[in-house]
């Protein structure tokens, strides 16, 4: 039975061995949805091996916060060259772990709202955190998070876990930037519309659109995806007049990364417009720099009057606290 | 009495066993521990972790066993057509992959869903099935069946004489309830509680998705979230070291309160019976028998119902990852054989050799993987891999082999009676006889065995298949699992293409079990 088990281990592990070729190789670490067969890896990918002349291999590896504690499990060790998908509240403490190396190279201005500026951190995209709701269900959906809070009692939400996932994290750094220290009274006031808390995006989204809650706290561009892909244009996202919480998604280069040349020319193109025009269509945010024509579903959407964003070597402290007020207020 | 012999391959081959279960187990823990040795004091958010757990894992076994013990009664003394069939089915929940079934306890019990629209169309309120009632929902769903078997086995297991004593005297209703049934019910019922609050404790992929937030979150979870999220490994692996506690204690009391429990998949055939022929009776009967069928069957038809649509959308993709399920079930099969056997012969060993505390040491160590953590076990596969080998090329096998040692403790409670049956009737004359190595193995074993081995090896397949918990740790969407597929599907809203592939994914768990099953009970 030993033998049987080796030998199945061994037909497993020869093969991936075997892969190895001689041209340089590249690998990216990202979250699952970014190299799933509809996610931006695959045309990412044949369009910088058609220029590059190497082998870019992308890892998944999890969601998005799973991805920093995986490169900081495996340390020096790691074979990532390049890690994207961290998202701009984790980056003070990826700089804290000492594994990133500044990018070291001049890029064109980048398109963030409110500017982004680092010199390890580059962004590809970003987005709006917001509400989102079905027209055919919900006439006059709130118009602010007061407008919520005082809404009747059938509409309900399913939002995201703070801990897990983040755009619950997201909605937790808005609540705050928009209430303060009256935030916790916000979420026990809150508390009775949310029909459920979920790891992920996902579940969140699918509760919703199952009819299990009113919205979801998904992405501005989200109902972009359904015109598109669903030609659906029931959804839409609900405009709040204190402003929305902004998601910037940045990538990075690996202090210990043995391709650093490859992995700086792989950055550059990251912030290029082939890249950025594969972005909107593929990950539904908005690109970070300059891109090709963004699909008309685009202009239709909501656009928030104020963008909201805490600096991101604020945000370690503000979230400890924020979270704390959030387990309270939500457990109660 | 007379020492049987030791054979010595029986010492090493228990021996290896025992030792790679506590190095899965508790040396995995430390492991973790080490590495995060410098962080992490527990919150107080894991002690409301704790509580609750206890709290959830209490309510629902006191629930799947109280509602167990009417349809055991009502299953042992009835005959009708589909009796044998619907006794067998009641092991299908057990074996339906988590991830699936939450879909369906959602699609019935959801806002949107059958009861709901059903009370909506009454005029009663929506039910809000997140948080503890949806946790006990799908708990007593998976649990209720097994309880209700175990506690039928011990009704199967009395004596027939009895009831025709019984009938004699003229004992009826109550005072046979009380007289003959409860002494039944009651040896069986602790044992059964006992292992569902073992499973309901160490549950995570029900309170993850139907939970509902900080208000519903178990150990389980936050050990998950602790590792996963926070990089915080010390106070994982203290969270899992609580965790191993809480089941310790448990496993304590139950060992106290009953006999060890054996979920043998013994032929519960039907003894003739005098009592219960009154209308009322019979009445109620049918009235619980068929309750539970709708409770337990109404999710795996909404299941069905939605999956049959989504075939259509199912492609290449599917029929790969089922392919990789395949190989992770085969080689946690292996893995839990080579485990369960090892150990199971060692066990049987120490107790006809008279060393009854080295036996109860040994079954508890066998116990162990159900107060383990799987993340705990994974992570550390990676801390420990990651010098020598890329543990995540490993992916399959790494996931077979914590599946398989979460089954381990299943496939013993099946596997030490049959050895122990199979020693004790023919023991003696195959030592008189001189039959020693493998032919004692061919002759003496081999055919009391292979049926249990059969339905092990099957459980074990079956809940390999459905994993998600261990896979989503290495994640390897480029190679998806089936149940990871199915997450990943889900995730790009291809919907209708998640709802086909869990089709699939129950196909191949009921086909793997059915398969080996029946290769047990093949003349």
């Amino acid at each position: 039975m030993k033998h049987l088990l080796t030998a199945a281990v061994l037909a497993i592990a020869l093969p991936l061995a075997a892969m190895a070729e001689d041209k340089p190789k590249l690998t990216v670490y990202t979250y699952d949805s970014f190299v799933s067969e509809w996610g931006p890896a695959p045309a990412v990918e044949e369009a910088f091996e058609a220029v590059c002349d190497c082998d870019l291999d992308f890892v998944a590896a999890g969601d998005g916060a799973a991805l920093l504690g995986r490169v900081k499990l495996e340390g020096k060790r790691s074979d990532a060259d390049i890690v994207l998908g961290l998202d701009a509240n984790l980056v003070a403490k990826a700089r804290e772990s000492g594994l990133f190396a500044p990018h070291g190279q001049d890029l064109p201005e980048n398109g963030v709202p409110g500017g982004w500026e680092d010199d390890t951190f580059i962004p590809y995209d970003w987005g709006y955190f917001a509400f989102v709701y079905d027209k055919t269900r919900t006439e006059n959906p709130p118009t602010s998070f007061d407008d919520l809070l005082n809404a009747p009692d059938d509409v309900t939400i399913v939002i995201q876990d703070p801990r897990t996932s983040t755009p619950g994290l997201g909605l937790l750094l808005w609540v705050k930037h928009v209430y303060g220290d009256e935030a916790d009274e916000v979420w026990e006031k809150l508390a009775p519309r949310i029909v459920t808390v979920t790891k992920g995006w996902w579940e969140a989204y699918s509760a919703f659109l199952e009819g299990e809650a009113t919205m979801a706290l998904s992405y501005t561009t989200s109902p972009a995806y359904h015109v598109i892909a669903e030609e659906d244009d029931t959804k839409a996202a609900a405009a709040f007049e204190d402003g929305h919480y902004m998601q910037v998604e940045v990538a990075a280069k690996l202090a210990n990364s043995d391709a650093p040349d490859l992995a700086d020319e792989f950055l550059a193109f990251m912030a290029g417009e082939e890249f950025q025009t594969i972005i909107p269509t593929t990950n539904w945010m908005y690109p970070a720099y300059p891109a090709g024509d963004l699909p008309d579903a685009f202009g239709d959407l909501a656009e928030p009057e104020k963008s909201l964003i805490f600096k991101p070597e604020d945000t370690p402290e503000i979230r400890e606290a924020a979270l704390a007020e959030w387990l309270d207020a939500l457990s109660k | 009495m007379t020492k049987t012999r030791f054979p010595p391959r029986v010492l090493i081959g228990g021996g290896i066993a025992l030792v790679l279960l506590l190095a899965l187990t508790l040396g995995a823990l430390v492991v973790v521990g080490m590495q995060g040795a410098e962080a992490g004091a527990l919150r107080p958010a894991d002690w409301r972790a704790l509580s609750f757990t206890l709290k959830q894992a209490f309510l629902s076994a006191a629930l799947s066993v109280l509602l167990a013990i009417p349809l055991a009664r009502a299953l042992a003394r009835r005959k009708f057509w589909g009796r044998d069939t619907l006794t067998s089915l009641l092991g299908a929940p057990f074996l339906l992959p988590v991830i699936v079934a939450i879909l369906g306890v959602i699609a019935v019990w959801g806002r949107s869903g059958w009861v709901a629209d059903a009370m909506g169309w009454a005029g009663l309120g929506r039910l809000n099935v997140y948080g503890m009632s949806g946790i006990l929902i799908a708990h007593v769903f998976f649990n209720l069946p097994l309880a209700a078997r175990l506690i039928l086995q011990g009704l199967a297991d009395l004596p027939p004489e009895r009831w025709r004593v019984a009938a004699q005297l003229g004992i009826e209703g109550r005072a046979l309830f009380r007289l003959v049934e409860w002494p039944a019910i009651r040896a069986s019922a602790p044992g059964a509680f006992a292992l569902v609050f073992l499973v309901c404790a160490t549950s995570f992929a029900v309170a993850l998705a139907l939970g509902g937030g900080p208000r519903a979150t178990t150990l389980e979870l936050a050990i998950y979230e602790a590792a996963s999220y926070d990089f915080d490994l010390g106070r994982a692996a203290k969270l899992a070291g609580l965790q191993f506690a809480v089941c310790a204690i448990a496993a304590l009391i139950a060992f106290a309160a009953s006999a060890p429990v054996t979920a043998s998949p013994g032929a519960l055939t039907l003894v003739e019976r005098w009592d219960g022929r009154s209308l009322a009776s019979r009445l109620g009967d049918a009235g619980v028998i068929l309750t539970v069928c709708l409770f337990l069957g109404a999710p795996m038809l909404a299941i069905l119902l939605r999956g049959v649509g989504g075939l259509d959308d199912l492609t290449g993709v599917v029929w790969a990852a089922a392919g990789r399920s395949l190989i992770v079930a085969a080689l946690a099969i292996m893995v839990t054989l080579a485990l369960s056997i090892g150990l199971a012969a060692l066990i049987v060993a120490l107790q006809t050799r008279g060393s009854q505390r080295a036996a109860r040491l040994a079954d508890l160590a066998g116990l162990l993987p159900i107060a383990a953590s799987p993340f705990v076990i994974g992570i550390a596969f990676i801390i420990v891999l990651l010098p020598v080998a890329d543990p995540f090329a490993l992916a399959l096998p790494l996931t077979a082999i914590v599946n398989a040692a979460m089954a381990t403790p299943f496939a013993l409670r099946i596997l030490i009676p049959a050895i122990r049956l199979a020693q004790d009737e023919h023991g003696r004359l195959a030592d008189s006889l001189g039959l020693t190595g493998l032919t004692r193995l061919r002759v003496l074993y081999w055919p009391r065995v292979r049926q249990p081995l059969g339905f092990a090896a099957g459980l074990s397949g079956a809940l390999a298949i459905g994993d998600l918990g261990v896979i989503a740790l290495f994640s390897t969407p480029s190679e998806p699992t089936l149940p990871l597929l199915m997450h990943l599907l889900a995730g790009s809203r291809q919907i209708d293409a998640a709802y086909g592939a869990a089709l699939v994914l129950i196909a191949l768990s009921f086909g793997v079990f059915w398969l080996f099953d029946r290769l047990g009970r093949a003349a």
